[in-house]
């Protein structure tokens, strides 16, 4: 069962990724004759955009209740996978490119592994019954539906001053010499903390002597 | 047929969020309580980056702090990952209610 629903689901995703890929691959060849630079890529407003917009608005959605109401580990994980990648179609649509790719490779091909390894090694809890009890379940439901429809009400009503920036100004190369002048400082204490980090989570999962 | 514009980059991060912290708050399970977390932090890099977008023109603000996000969320991962198997080391369980035990 959970294997065919799983091969269902990637099915979909790279069904969805390959949609996507060739969608903005449109897009950006049609941004490159559109010189003027008033005009934009995602501006333009084809209906290719919207279509594919709604399809992985409805994949993040949809995987992101999977996460929510799965009760097993690692359908969540796979649940989850959907997301991520969702999350960077996303990104993808809204011109971010290396965020995206940066999204698949360190989420999707990092996080999540590490998430599948953690399951594994923490699995077979000999008396553990994750069960949530009932009260829980509706309190946090009552909490996050309240709170998603404050959202909704609060990002439907609020007036943004909306200016869509140019698909040029976010190449790799600016994010690099940005990274390295205005943000040095952050990207270096970046650099420290992942050593740290290592070094941390090498100490908490060392083997007893 | 209409613009896809700010709004609804933010709905869908709204939805993200919110079934983050649904999930946080109802798993047992350590490693389920981290995925809910990893829903949270994607929601919170889509704002950044639909900020960026389209109220930022020319900037790569968004974009920048997304990147500090993800690695800031690997950093987190792996260090909470470490923590739930020496928790199921210690008490043989990754079940946050069994956890209430401090040892020095």
């Amino acid at each position: 069962m959970f294997r065919h629903r799983s091969h269902i689901v990637t099915l979909a995703f790279l069904c969805v990724v390959a949609i996507g890929s060739a969608a903005f691959a449109g897009d950006s060849a049609a941004d490159v004759v559109d010189h003027s630079g008033i005009t934009h890529g995602a501006a333009s407003g084809t209906w290719m955009e919207v279509v594919l917009f709604y399809m992985v608005a409805a994949v993040a959605v949809i995987s992101a209740l999977g996460v929510c109401f799965s009760k097993n580990i690692v359908r969540m994980a796979v649940w989850l996978f959907g997301a991520l990648g969702s999350v960077a179609l996303l990104y993808f649509m809204l011109a971010a490119n290396f965020i995206a790719a940066i999204q698949l490779i360190v989420y999707a091909g990092g996080t999540l592994i590490l998430l599948v390894f953690g399951v594994m090694l923490t699995s077979k809890s000999p008396w553990a019954k994750f069960e949530p009890r009932k009260i829980e379940i509706w309190g946090a439901a009552i909490v996050c539906g309240v709170l998603f429809i404050c959202l909704s009400l609060l990002l439907t009503r609020a007036q943004f001053d909306t200016t869509i920036s140019s698909v040029s100004g976010s190449s790799i190369a600016d994010i690099g010499r940005a990274l390295l002048t205005t943000y040095l400082v952050p990207f270096e204490l970046a650099g420290v903390l992942l050593m740290i980090v290592m070094v941390g989570a090498a100490h908490l999962a060392r083997q007893e002597k | 047929m209409e613009h896809i514009g700010l709004t609804h980059y933010l709905i869908v991060a709204a939805v993200l969020f919110c079934c983050g912290i649904f999930t946080m708050a109802t798993k047992r399970n350590a490693i389920g309580i981290l995925i809910g977390v990893e829903l949270v932090l994607n929601s919170t890099g889509i704002n950044l980056v639909a900020f960026d977008r389209y109220m930022g023109p020319g900037r790569l603000d968004g974009q920048i702090v997304a990147i500090f996000m993800i690695v800031l969320a690997a950093a987190e991962t792996a260090l909470a990952v470490g923590i739930c198997i020496n928790v199921y080391k210690n008490i043989a369980t990754v079940d946050v209610d069994m956890a209430s035990q401090l040892r020095g």
